[in-house]
């Protein structure tokens, strides 16, 4: 499990300065400020621009189903840099969560859609699903779907919506167009990931796949040990911009950032931060690789770096100090994703939890 | 013509089947391996080496320990084979590298360090140990401190102080001083654990021949930094294993004690766990920039966590051991040849691990120089810099 390698390869450099230039470009932090105020016209052309246009809507997607049958690497790579500017696409939701459920299906019309970018879908259970935690499902009768589901995120972005039900035991997905949905957008902590609330009331639906478990769970797996990815791209930039400022700001005739009180608090910001990269970087390769280790990883990957970019973002707003409380400035956008992260797919100690399963180290009983 | 790993490879397996090590005299088999170049890969020819890279090492020493080979006493030797060899082999004249450097890595001739004083520890500079020119010679009086394996080594990596009127980085000089000489006085110095892993070093009247100064008079600064920064080149090395070190004690002890468990300590073991697996993968990282040539912050970062997590770690412990955490094993000073960081029994373990944040660089440092040469932040103010040193405040 050690000759993985945790460093980017020259391909996936590229993507991320193509990533990254691009972001520098549409991804402007006063557009991404405006969605807290309900605008929310940024999001389409971005995300057109991204997933078709560059075609990360598909990155997942094998190439007999027309995506560019990509790795969880490339993806980890994706979602650093929409981590670095809070981007409000349906990356995660859609090219990971949902596409990860619907290759396990072997979907082909829907993953052939998804990978030309002109569908995107949501897996319908609340953001804070953990991967081992309870699925939140519908109720099917007569082949009519009623339910409702909370803080589900993606759904607004959806034009096709994965359901779970539960019959005599056993989890079946169906896909449900959104228009047959109720999607009431709520108003989120994160408003660059806004959640809505999902309601069917005898929607009709097809069946994806007659017994899901193992696909959904899967899916949510994906999701976590990529969101470490996302994760680290927030802190990284929490990181750099504070380093940044503290260079230029000055106080009683020194530059802030001269003063040990504050050195010290970010050399050990930069130790976690780097700690963070190689926790994420692992749990994208063993995923990538198929590696036994995948869900070891995948749930350090969580307990560690949710908990560190939440940190990051405090110092950022700490040490940028009144600036860093004011709307004008970006830091508020990094603390929001960071705090709704930490609780999607599973907080720090859910994954800890599950880890004492993984590896043996139960509690009292 | 430079040979491949594969080449190497054949090169062991040919001197192997030349030399059986289990009928071979332990001292000449060494002698021998390091004449063939095969002692440290990346060394020059004629020096134990074949001017290969430092990646290779680990396989060759692999071939040559499965086979049965003898031991180099690579665990006692630290000093001399990690930070003395490789100054000797970067800073010293061609009579330097020949006289030190084959008895020193075939473990004839073992090495410590002579730098910390008592008013020099993180301000290392500040060293007040003295060499005066007496003809060829120089006369060495001082003390030195945190010195381990003095009490076992044949030589020593000296710092002394050659000019007093300079500003303290500019008036020192670096020796290989004979830790024979009759001068040479050392006491162990106990610790908080009971034993004497170091030792005080006093040198009074030490006769030091002039041949034996390891690069420029004054140069000793430069020579004593690329001394450390060999310190910090040893993570490229093996990548540890899932729960080695510390976490496996306090893991193993927790799985096989079920009735010692709470909710407490369980929430915080697996905290641990988990920080003392991502500092593994960082690790891994590591070593992985270095193979590519890129060394970065890691090293400080990374011996930031190891402390950190080693004295939570060894904390937990003795709470998860309850009334057994209130012995210890044993106070009597020993004095060992090596340093064990997670032998002995937990009291042992906690108290030695509160050295981990002080020894090779304290934790504040090391803050110090990820904040100064990682970030670029301002460097500390240095007010003694441009003083001459007899003039700085004793």
């Amino acid at each position: 499990m050690s000759d993985l390698n945790l460093l980017s390869t020259e391909i996936e450099d590229d993507l991320r300065s193509t990533v990254r230039g691009l972001l520098r470009d549409q991804c402007d932090p006063g557009a991404v400020t405006a969605l807290y105020d309900g605008d929310r016209s940024t999001v389409d052309g971005l995300w057109k621009t991204l997933g078709v246009d560059l075609g990360l809507a598909g990155l997942l997607v094998p190439e007999h189903h027309g995506g560019a049958g990509a790795s969880a690497r490339e993806a980890a790579v994706v979602l650093e840099e929409l981590g670095r500017t809070a981007a409000p696409v349906p990356f995660l939701t859609s090219a990971v969560v949902a596409t990860t459920l619907l290759v396990h299906a072997d979907a082909d019309d829907l993953l052939a859609g998804l990978a030309s970018g002109e569908r995107t879908a949501a897996v319908v259970v609340p953001l804070s699903t953990a991967p081992d935690a309870e699925l939140t499902t519908v109720e099917l009768a007569d082949g009519r779907l009623t339910g409702s589901v909370p803080s589900v995120a993606g759904a607004l972005e959806a034009d096709v919506l994965i359901v779970l039900t539960r019959e005599t035991g056993r989890v079946a997905a169906y896909a449900v167009a959104a228009a047959d949905a109720t999607i009431t957008p709520v108003v989120s902590l994160d408003m660059t990931r806004q959640v809505a609330d999902v309601r069917l009331e005898g929607a009709e639906g097809t069946l994806v796949l007659a017994d899901a478990e193992g696909a959904a769970r899967a899916a949510l797996d994906a999701g976590a040990a990529l969101l470490a990815s996302e994760q680290v791209g927030v802190a990284q930039w929490c990181l750099d911009t504070t380093v940044a400022y503290l260079k230029v700001r000055r106080q009683f005739g020194r530059v802030v950032g001269g003063f040990q009180a504050i050195k010290h608090r970010l050399a050990d910001l930069a130790a976690g931060v780097e700690s963070a990269t190689a926790a994420a970087r692992y749990a994208a390769a063993t995923l990538a690789a198929g590696d036994g280790d995948r869900v070891v990883a995948a749930s350090v990957a969580q307990a560690f770096c949710s908990d560190l970019a939440v940190a990051a973002a405090e110092e950022a707003i700490q040490l940028h100090a009144g600036i860093g409380m004011t709307w004008e400035h970006p830091a508020h956008l990094y603390l929001k994703r960071a705090k709704a992260d930490q609780i999607a797919l599973g907080t720090a100690g859910a994954h800890r939890a599950r880890l004492a399963g993984l590896v043996g180290l139960q509690g009292a009983s | 013509m430079r040979i491949d790993q594969q080449g190497l490879r054949r090169r062991v397996e040919e001197f192997l089947a030349a030399r059986d090590p289990a009928t071979s005299d332990p001292q000449e088999f060494l002698r021998a391996r390091y004449d063939a170049g095969l002692a440290w890969v990346s060394f020059p020819e004629g020096h134990g080496g074949l001017a290969l890279p430092r990646a290779w090492q680990h396989d060759v020493d692999r071939v040559f320990d499965e086979a049965g080979a003898p031991d180099n006493k690579r665990n006692v030797n630290v000093i001399g084979l990690g930070m003395a060899a490789p100054t000797i082999l970067a800073f010293g004249t061609e009579e330097q590298k020949r006289r030190y450097l084959r008895p020193l890595w075939t473990g004839e001739e073992i090495w410590c360090q002579l730098f910390s004083e008592p008013g020099a520890g993180s301000d290392l500079a500040n060293v007040a140990t003295r060499a005066v020119r007496d003809g060829d010679a120089w006369v060495v009086n001082g003390q030195k401190v945190w010195t381990s394996s003095a009490h076992n080594a044949r030589f020593a990596i000296l710092l002394a102080r050659t000019d007093i009127d300079a500003p303290k980085h500019a008036g020192l000089s670096y020796f290989l001083c004979d830790m024979a000489d009759p001068g040479v006085e050392v006491r162990p110095l106990r610790q908080i654990t009971g034993e004497a892993e170091f030792n005080e070093v006093f040198l009074t009247d030490v006769r030091i021949a002039d041949s034996a100064r390891l690069g420029a008079v004054g140069q000793g600064w430069a020579v004593a930094t690329a001394t450390l920064n060999n310190e910090r080149v040893a993570i490229g090395g093996k990548a540890a294993e899932r729960e080695a070190g510390m976490i496996g004690a306090v893991a193993r002890t927790w799985r096989e004690r079920p009735e010692l468990r709470t909710p407490d300590l369980h929430d915080r073991l697996l905290r641990l766990w988990v920080d003392a697996e991502v500092a593994r993968v960082t690790g891994v990282r590591a070593g992985q920039k270095l193979a590519q040539g890129q060394p970065g912050a890691e090293a400080a970062a990374l011996k930031l966590s190891f402390a950190r997590i080693a004295q939570q770690l060894s904390g937990l412990e003795l709470e998860l051991l309850g009334h057994e955490g209130l012995r210890y094993s044993d106070w009597t000073l020993v004095r060992p040849d090596k340093v064990d960081l997670t032998g002995r029994d937990a009291g042992f373990r906690y108290l030695r691990a509160k050295g981990n944040s002080i020894e090779g660089g304290t934790s504040e440092i090391l803050r110090n120089i990820l904040a100064e040469r990682v970030l670029g932040l301002p460097p500390e103010p240095r007010a003694d810099k441009d003083i001459p040193w007899k003039e700085l405040a004793k």
